[in-house]
C-alpha cells in the first residue's frame, strides 16, 4: 500500500475558524494507508511548502493530501512542490476543506465532521493515483484578436510590436468601434478620432497586422498553442484591391437607409463606406437595400467607379487560421432604454442616449456638429441629462454601475455649453461617479465653471406636454420635485455586452456572467484572462470601462499573449483520455463530442478499428469518458477505480 | 352569450348609478348575462387596507368565496341561462384591485388563509375564481372587433381622452393585462366605437382618489393637472372606467378651474356610456343626465335623429 | 431641524419589522427620489416618500408614526411601479398608517383617518357601504360640517345619494361578524383554542 502523507491546512482562520483541525488530524491519522499528519497554519506559504518537501523525505512519502482551499487556487503551487521533492507532481489529491466545507457551513460539528469525510475521500482516491508524464506541443505563432475597436486595435498594435504576427477581425465594415462614433474624450477634451485614427492606420499598415474587417469568427477549435481560427469574410461586393475610396459610388446611389453609424440619426446609401476615416477606406454594398440584389435593377455605382471595383459576384471567403493565442475584444452595445414606458419607451424622438448624442456633437456626424432636435430641427433651449438608464436599476435594467456615464454625461454637458450658450443644461444624477486621474477635476468644471445645472434625483417620468418635453424629476437634496421643460432629453444608457458575445464565449468555452460580460479567470489578479488557456480578455466584454481602462487591459492582454507566443513549447495536459483497444468496439461515439478534435479512430487489425485519443491534443475534460458505452475510455487522473474508491469511502 | 357572475361593489347603487345603468346596456346589447353575486358585501377599497391588514383581506375574500359558490351551483345546474364561463366580472378598478390583490395573497400563503378562516369561519375557497375587470373583459374577451361590429352609430369626430387612473394597470403584477405607463385598452375600445382616441401625457397620472372628501384642496390641484392636459390635447371628453375617477374629475372641474387659474370644462364619460351611445343607446338610458358636469356637448354633437335606440 | 442620533439597535429592529410585514426590502432604497418625483400627493407632504424609507430604515418610529405623509398617500401604487430596486413603497405606507392607529398614534392628518374611520364605521354595520350616512359621519366626526354641501344637495337631487340604504341581511350579518372577530382578538385566539 503506498505511503500517503496528510497535511491539513488552517488557512488562517478560513478553515480554522469553522473546522476543528485537530480533530480532522486525529481522524486523518487512522487513515488506511496514512503514515504521516501534519497541520499547518498557512500551507501555501514558504514554509508550509517547505514543510511538504520535508515530509516527503522524511517518511518516504508517496503520495500527498493536501486538506486545504480551492485546487483553483493552489493546486499548482502544492505540484511544484511535490515535484521539487522528486515525487511525481500527479501524486498529489487536494481535499477542499474551504470552499466546499468552512465558508459554506455554519455548525462546527457538522463542518468537522464533513471536513473529515472530504479528507477519508482524498486519502482513498491518492492510495490509487498513478505517475502521469506530460509532454509538449509547439505553440503556434500568431494571435487573433476578434473586435476592431480601440480594445482590439491597441492589442493587436502591442502584439504584433513585441515581433508576432496578429489576425484583427472585425464584423463592421471598418475598425475603430464605439471610439471612433465619439466627438470627444474625457478628460482631456481630445478629439476621439485624431487619436484613433492614427491607430488605425498603423494597426491597418503594419506588416504584422492583418486586418480583416466585415469579417465574423465563425468556428474555433483546437486548443492553448494550437488554435484553429475560422474567419467568413463577409463579400462587400467591391474588390478591395481596386476600390480607391473616392466616393463616387455612394454619391450616385439613390437608396437610403437609416446609418447604423449614426445610429438612425442620420442616412447613409445602400453603397456606403461608415465613415469618413474608415479603415480600410473601402466601399460595402448593403445587400439587404441596393436594388440590384432586391430586384436586379440600378448598377449605377458600377458604372461610375472609375476603378472597376465592383464585384457584384463577390462570394463570402472562408479563411482557416491557425493562432497560439486569442483575444476576444468584442466591445459593447448601448442598453435600449424602450423598457422604461415612463421615458416614453422610444416613442419619442427628441428623447436620445449618450451615443446618439454623440453624432449630433460631431462634426462629422448628421448635423454636422450642430445640435439640433431630431423631430424638428431645432435648436434646443434646455437639454436635460438623465444618468443611470438601465444601470444601477435591479426593476427594468441592471444592477451594475456602467462606469464611464457620469463622466461622458459631464463632457457632453460641459460640449453642450460650450457651443450654445443660450442653451440651459441639466443633469439629473444619483451620484457622479468621477474615480480616474483627473476625473473629479473635470467633473468640477462642468456643475461650475460652465454652469451645467446638477440636480440629484431620478426621473419619475418624461412626456410630450405643450410642446415640450417634461422632465419630472426630484432634487433629494431640496426635498422638491424637480421639472425641466426640455427640449432634447439624453439618456445615459448602460453599456451592456456586445450582440453576439455570449455566442462567441460558448464557441471558445468562456464563460460568461449573468449580464453576459466575459468571465476573467480572477478579478483582481488575472483582469485579462480567462479560465480557458490561451483565450484573453481586452476591453468592455469584459465589463463597463471608459477608454484608459479600455487601454490598460488591452495592453495586460497582449502582455500575456507575448509571454504565451514567446515559449518554445508548451506542456501538454498530463490528465488525458486512454482507450481501451481491449475494450472498445469502435463505436466512435466519443469523436463528435470532443471539443478539441484529439479523437480518430485507428485500424486494430482484422476488420476492427478502435478509438484514438492524441494526449497532446486532449485538455483532460471527460466528454469521451461519458460518451463511452464500454467503458472502454477512462482519463488518467479521474479513473472509474479511483471515483468509485473516493465514493465507497464515505460508507461507514 | 357569455355569463359572468356580477359584482357591483357599492358605488355603482349610489354615486355611479350612470355607471351600473351604462353597464346593464352594454351587457344587453354585447350579449353578456350579468348574474349579480347575491348577498355581495363591501371590498373594503382604500379604507381597509391602510387600517388593518385582516380586515384587508377578509372583506373582499368573503366576496371571492360567495363567487366560488356560485359558480360551482350555476356548473352543478342544468339550466342553460345560468352559467359561469367568463368569471366575476368587475366594473369598479378599486373593487378589482382588492379582490385581485386579496386573492392573490390567500393563495400565497397558508397563514393568511388560516387567519381568514379566524375572521370568517369558512374555509379559503375562492382561489380559483377568475376577477375580471369590465375593461379587460371588453377589451380582452370581446375584442375591439366584437365591439365595432356591434356600433349603430359610430362617434366620428369625437376626440376621446382616455383616463385609466392608477388601479387598473397598477401595480403591474395585480392587473397586468396592459402596460402600466402607456396603456391602450379604454383608446382602442373607444377607436372601435368610432372615435378619436388622442394620446395625452395623463392617462396614468392619479387623480387623488379617496382624498376628495377630506383633502379636496389636493384633488383640486391633481384633476386640474388632468383637464388641463386633457383639453390642451384637443380632447371633447374624458373617459374612464372607474367610479372614484370618476366622481373626482366629474364633480371637482370648479374646484380644478381654480387651482389651475383657469377655466377647466370637460364631459367626463364612463368607457361604457361612450360605447352605449355607439350602440345607439340614448343620453336617457345611460345615465349622462346625472353628471354634475353637463355632457350637452357630447350628446349635441351626435345627430338628433339617432339619438332613440332602434 | 433636529440632529438625529444613530443608533444601530433601533436601526435594525423596525427596518427589519416594517420589511417583513410589508413583504419588501427597505434596506434596498437608495434614495434615488424616483417615487416622490412621480407621486402625485408629494407636494403636500411633510417627509417625501424616499424620506419616509429613510426614517424607517434609522428606526425612527415615533418620527415617521407622526407623519402627514403615511395619511396622504393615495395608494396609487406609481412608486411601487417604478422603483429601481423594487421597493413596494405604496405596501410600506399601509403598514405604517396600520401602526400608528394600532399604537393608537394621533394620526398626522386627523381628516382623512376621520374619513377611513366612518367608511368602517357604516360597514362594521351595514355590510355595504351607505355613502350618505358614511358622510354624515364623517363630518361629524372631522368637524367639516359645511364642506360640500352644496355640491351632495345636487347629487342627492339626481339621485346620486340614497337616502335610504340596505344591504341583504346576510351580507350585514356576514360584515358584522367579520369586524367583530378582527376586533376582539383576545377572543379569536380562545376561539382557536
Amino acid at each position: 500500500m503506498a505511503r500517503i502523507g496528510v497535511f491539513v491546512c488552517w488557512c488562517g482562520s478560513n478553515i480554522a475558524g469553522t473546522v476543528d483541525i485537530e480533530a480532522v488530524t486525529r481522524a486523518a491519522a487512522t487513515f488506511p494507508g496514512v503514515v504521516h499528519v501534519e497541520d499547518n497554519r498557512y500551507t501555501c506559504s514558504e514554509p508550509g511548502q517547505a514543510g511538504i518537501r520535508r515530509a516527503i523525505e522524511a517518511h518516504q512519502l508517496e503520495r500527498v493530501v493536501v486538506g486545504a482551499c480551492s485546487p483553483r487556487l493552489h493546486e499548482a503551487t502544492f505540484r511544484s512542490a511535490v515535484a521539487s521533492a522528486g515525487l511525481n507532481p500527479y501524486l498529489l489529491q487536494i481535499a477542499n476543506l474551504r470552499e466546499h466545507c468552512s465558508w459554506v457551513h455554519r455548525d462546527r460539528e457538522e463542518a468537522t465532521a464533513k471536513a473529515i469525510d472530504l479528507v477519508r475521500m482524498a486519502v482513498a482516491r491518492a492510495a490509487r493515483l498513478t505517475a502521469l508524464e506530460t509532454s509538449t506541443v509547439p505553440v503556434t505563432k500568431r494571435a487573433v484578436v476578434i473586435g476592431g475597436g480601440v480594445a482590439g486595435i491597441q492589442a493587436a498594435l502591442d502584439i504584433a510590436r513585441a515581433g508576432f504576427p496578429v489576425t484583427l477581425v472585425e464584423r463592421s465594415p471598418s475598425l475603430g468601434g464605439h471610439m471612433g462614433q465619439l466627438d470627444k474624450t474625457f478628460p482631456t477634451l481630445d478629439c476621439s478620432a485624431c487619436i484613433l485614427t492614427p491607430m488605425m492606420v498603423e494597426a491597418a499598415a503594419h506588416p504584422l497586422i492583418d486586418v480583416r474587417a466585415y469579417s465574423e469568427v465563425d468556428k474555433v477549435e483546437g486548443y492553448v498553442g494550437n488554435f484553429r481560427v475560422t474567419v467568413r469574410s463577409k463579400p462587400r461586393s467591391v474588390d478591395r484591391a481596386k476600390c480607391t475610396g473616392c466616393g463616387a459610388c455612394y454619391e450616385k446611389c439613390p437608396v437610403q437607409v437609416d446609418s447604423e453609424y449614426d445610429l438612425g440619426l442620420g442616412k447613409r446609401r445602400a453603397i456606403y463606406v461608415p465613415f469618413a476615416q474608415a479603415v480600410p477606406n473601402c466601399a460595402t454594398i448593403d445587400r439587404d437595400h441596393c436594388l440590384y440584389y432586391q430586384r436586379g435593377r440600378c448598377r449605377i455605382c458600377e458604372r461610375v467607379c472609375e476603378a472597376g471595383a465592383i464585384a457584384f459576384d463577390q462570394l463570402e471567403e472562408l479563411a482557416e487560421i491557425e493562432a497560439g493565442a486569442i483575444v476576444v475584444a468584442t466591445g459593447y452595445d448601448e442598453f435600449d432604454p424602450a423598457v422604461y414606458g415612463e421615458y416614453g419607451a422610444g416613442r419619442w424622438p427628441d428623447i436620445i442616449t449618450g451615443l446618439q448624442f454623440e453624432r449630433l456633437v460631431s462634426a462629422s456626424g448628421p448635423t454636422g456638429g450642430e445640435i439640433r432636435r431630431p423631430s424638428d430641427g431645432r435648436k434646443p433651449e434646455a437639454v436635460a441629462f438623465v444618468a443611470c438608464v438601465g444601470s444601477r436599476d435591479e426593476a427594468k435594467g441592471k444592477a451594475y454601475c456602467s462606469a464611464a456615464c457620469c463622466m461622458y454625461v459631464a463632457k457632453q454637458a460641459m460640449l453642450l455649453r460650450e457651443k450654445m450658450p443660450d442653451t440651459s443644461v441639466y443633469v439629473y444624477y444619483m451620484d457622479v461617479r468621477a474615480g480616474g486621474k483627473g476625473y473629479e477635476e473635470f467633473y468640477r468644471r462642468a456643475a461650475g465653471q460652465y454652469g451645467v445645472n446638477y440636480v440629484r434625483g431620478r426621473v419619475a417620468r418624461i412626456y410630450p406636454s405643450r410642446g415640450r418635453l417634461v422632465v419630472a424629476g426630484e432634487d433629494t437634496l431640496l426635498g422638491r420635485r424637480a421639472v425641466v421643460e426640455a427640449d432634447l432629453v439624453v439618456l445615459a444608457a448602460a453599456m451592456i455586452p456586445s450582440a453576439g458575445a455570449a455566442e462567441l464565449a460558448r464557441r471558445l468555452s468562456v464563460s460568461y456572467d449573468e449580464d453576459g460580460f466575459l468571465t476573467e479567470a480572477h478579478p483582481k489578479l488575472r483582469p485579462a484572462e480567462t479560465n480557458t488557456r490561451g483565450v484573453f480578455l481586452a476591453g468592455c466584454c469584459q465589463g463597463p470601462k471608459d477608454i484608459p481602462a479600455t487601454v490598460a487591459h488591452a495592453g495586460a492582454a497582449a502582455a500575456k499573449v507575448i509571454a504565451l507566443l514567446s515559449r518554445q513549447h508548451l506542456a501538454t495536459e498530463a490528465m488525458t483520455a486512454q482507450a481501451d483497444p481491449g475494450r472498445c468496439s469502435g463505436c466512435m461515439s466519443c469523436r463528435p463530442v470532443c471539443p478539441y478534435g484529439a479523437i480518430t479512430a485507428r485500424d486494430a487489425g482484422g476488420l476492427r478499428s478502435v478509438a484514438d485519443v492524441n494526449p497532446a491534443m486532449c485538455q483532460g475534460c471527460g466528454a469521451c469518458v461519458a460518451a463511452c458505452r464500454n467503458g472502454a475510455m477512462t482519463l488518467l487522473g479521474y479513473t472509474d477505480e479511483q471515483l468509485l474508491a473516493e465514493v465507497e469511502s464515505t460508507w461507514r | 352569450m357569455t355569463n359572468y357572475v356580477y359584482y357591483p361593489g357599492c358605488s355603482l347603487g349610489s354615486t355611479a348609478r350612470e355607471y351600473q345603468r351604462s353597464v346593464e346596456a352594454v351587457a344587453e346589447h354585447l350579449g353578456l348575462r350579468l348574474h349579480e353575486l347575491a348577498d355581495w358585501s363591501c371590498c373594503g377599497s382604500s379604507a381597509t387596507h391602510g387600517a388593518e391588514r385582516a380586515l384587508a383581506l377578509a372583506l373582499p375574500a368573503r366576496n371571492l368565496n360567495l363567487a366560488a359558490a356560485a359558480q360551482a351551483a350555476a356548473g352543478a345546474s342544468s339550466d342553460a341561462d345560468t352559467g359561469n364561463e367568463g368569471g366575476l366580472l368587475v366594473p369598479c378598478a378599486a373593487c378589482y384591485s382588492r379582490l385581485r390583490s386579496a386573492q392573490a395573497e390567500l393563495n400565497d400563503s397558508r397563514d393568511l388563509q388560516a387567519d381568514f378562516d379566524h375572521a370568517t369561519g369558512e374555509q379559503w375557497l375562492g382561489g380559483n375564481v377568475r376577477v375580471r375587470s369590465l375593461v379587460e373583459v371588453l377589451w380582452r374577451d370581446l375584442g375591439p372587433d366584437a365591439i365595432r361590429h356591434a356600433v349603430k352609430r359610430p362617434l366620428a369626430g369625437l376626440r376621446v381622452a382616455s383616463y385609466y387612473g392608477c388601479l387598473l394597470v397598477r401595480p403591474p403584477a395585480v392587473t397586468g393585462w396592459d402596460d402600466p405607463e402607456d396603456p391602450v385598452s379604454l383608446d382602442e375600445l373607444t377607436a372601435a366605437a368610432g372615435a378619436e382616441p388622442l394620446w395625452w401625457p395623463h392617462k396614468v397620472e392619479c387623480c387623488g382618489a379617496g382624498l376628495s372628501i377630506s383633502r379636496r384642496d389636493i384633488v383640486g390641484r391633481l384633476v386640474g393637472q388632468i383637464l388641463s392636459e386633457a383639453i390642451d390635447a384637443g380632447a371633447d371628453l374624458i373617459v374612464t372606467a372607474c367610479p372614484m375617477c370618476h366622481a373626482n374629475l366629474d364633480t371637482r372641474q370648479d374646484i380644478a378651474s381654480r387651482a389651475a387659474g383657469r377655466p377647466l370644462r370637460l364631459p367626463v364619460l364612463y368607457i361604457t356610456q361612450l360605447l352605449g351611445l355607439a350602440f345607439g343607446y340614448d343620453q336617457r338610458q345611460l345615465g349622462l343626465g346625472s353628471h354634475l358636469t353637463s355632457t350637452a356637448a357630447v350628446t349635441s354633437r351626435l345627430s338628433a335623429s339617432a339619438r332613440e335606440v332602434q | 431641524m433636529p440632529a438625529h442620533i444613530l443608533s444601530p439597535a433601533q436601526q435594525q429592529g423596525y427596518a427589519a419589522a416594517v420589511s417583513s410585514r410589508a413583504g419588501t426590502d427597505v434596506r434596498a432604497c437608495y434614495a434615488c427620489g424616483k417615487c416622490a418625483a412621480g407621486c402625485p400627493v408629494a407636494p403636500e407632504m411633510d417627509l417625501l416618500p424616499h424620506q419616509v424609507l429613510r426614517l424607517v430604515q434609522l428606526g425612527a418610529v415615533d418620527e415617521v408614526l407622526a407623519a402627514q405623509s403615511i395619511w396622504l398617500c393615495a395608494s396609487c401604487a406609481a412608486c411601487s411601479t417604478r422603483c429601481p430596486n423594487m421597493v413596494d413603497l405604496a405596501r410600506v405606507m399601509d403598514v405604517l398608517r396600520e401602526d400608528a392607529r394600532h399604537r393608537g398614534l394621533r394620526p398626522g392628518q386627523p381628516r382623512v383617518a376621520a374619513f377611513h374611520a366612518s367608511f368602517l364605521d357604516v360597514l362594521r354595520r351595514g355590510g355595504r357601504l351607505h355613502e350618505l350616512t358614511m358622510l354624515i359621519s364623517y363630518k361629524l366626526r372631522s368637524g367639516d360640517l359645511l364642506g360640500d354641501v352644496p355640491m351632495g344637495v345636487r347629487m342627492m337631487l339626481r339621485g346620486k345619494l340614497r337616502l335610504l340604504g340596505g344591504s341583504p341581511a346576510r351580507a350585514r350579518q356576514a360584515v358584522r361578524e367579520i369586524f367583530r372577530r378582527l376586533e376582539a382578538p383576545e377572543r379569536r385566539k380562545a376561539d382557536a383554542q
